[in-house]
């Protein structure tokens, strides 16, 4: 039986052996071109990963594979080489893919609410809870009246002992 | 006052709302800032005649559609019945932008599905493509008689949206001027 085992076992480990291998060739692959730079390199990868890959859409350009990806890092890489700053980087490819290519997106008409929405939204609901703690603070208790005073005795009276929940 | 214990349910409808209006949205049609706005000029090679070239100015004054594909994108195959048949009834001018694609790939394919292109600019390192903001092909521009974008198409044409849509724009912008 062990020996069985044991033969089972390494049966898995070398089928995930030959996974990893074949991964790491995979990867060797799609390997892709970077520039002798690594200050360069840098500013590209910090940039990137604010950009949608537009073909992958919950992958940043930094981490996506996709040719129009690698593409869009080719320009990044490019123009800050010749010297852009990062907005104009980024204006230059909102320009081209819109507001949609950047993950923040930017503060305008149509985003306001999108900005000021949570806050709003904080200030309306803590504006409400102080509200209501004043009033509740300035409310002045109902004194009971008579019929409510027996009833209440009656009750009082009238309830059996609790009962142990457990024995 | 006696309503007050509506109020949750009304924020919960508009919510509701709000998400179905949501969950109808493709995400994979994102509006285009090109719209509205003059066409990137660009000047490339032309397929059929690779010493000849094609210029985006060449066209000023027509009304017309640059058609991005490539032989290698399975859905423009899904359109491309329609685009021959747009050519061949002449409603429009339609330009190829071949796409990253080869040359020997491109030419096949044309032959094999025939060729509704009156002119064909390649384009094999998708530099005008990123200058059209093409991220998935097919993708196809309406550009008016000043080179102004008038409305961009991504993903394949359907017969259904190409009379619904485009041909009431080109019969519109054809007429105007």
């Amino acid at each position: 039986m062990p020996a069985e085992r044991f033969l089972h076992s390494l049966r898995t480990a070398a089928l995930l052996l030959a996974c990893c291998a074949a991964g790491a060739a995979h990867a060797a692959g799609e390997a892709v071109p970077v520039s002798d730079d690594p200050v360069l390199e840098a500013r590209v990868l910090a940039l990137s990963h604010n950009l949608r890959c537009l073909v992958c859409q919950n992958e940043s350009v930094a981490e996506s594979r996709a040719p129009l990806a690698v593409d869009m890092r080719n320009q990044v890489r490019e123009q800050l080489a010749a010297g852009k700053s990062e907005k104009e980087v980024v204006d230059f490819l909102i320009a081209r893919f819109g507001d949609f290519v950047v993950f923040t997106p930017p503060f305008k008409a149509s985003t306001v609410l999108l900005w000021l929405g949570p806050a709003i939204l904080l200030v309306a609901a803590l504006g409400a809870f102080a509200l209501r703690l004043r009033r509740r603070q300035q409310e002045v208790p109902v004194p009971l009246g008579e019929a409510e005073r027996v009833r209440a005795r009656a009750l009082l009276e009238a309830a059996p002992p609790p009962e142990e929940p457990y024995k | 006052m006696k309503a007050k214990f509506l109020v949750p349910l009304v924020i919960f409808l508009a919510l509701a709302g709000f998400l179905a209006y949501g969950l109808k949205l493709n995400p994979r049609e994102v509006p285009s800032p090109l719209v509205g706005k003059p066409a990137p000029a660009f000047s490339v090679a032309q397929l059929q005649a690779p010493e000849a070239s094609f210029s985006s100015a060449d066209m000023r004054g027509q009304v017309w559609l640059l058609n991005v594909w490539a032989s290698w994108c399975v859905s423009c195959r899904q359109e491309h019945p329609l685009l021959v048949e747009l050519g061949r009834r002449g409603v429009v001018p339609v330009v190829g932008l071949n796409y990253k694609d080869g040359r020997a790939d491109a030419l096949d394919y044309l032959v094999r599905h025939g060729n509704p292109y009156t002119t064909i600019a390649v384009d094999p390192e998708g530099k005008v493509g990123f200058d059209y903001g093409v991220y998935g092909t097919p993708e196809t521009f309406l550009i008016d008689r000043e080179g102004v974008i008038r409305y961009k198409h991504i993903g394949p044409l359907t017969r259904e949206h190409f009379e619904r849509v485009l041909m009431p724009m080109i019969t519109e912008l054809s007429r105007a001027g």
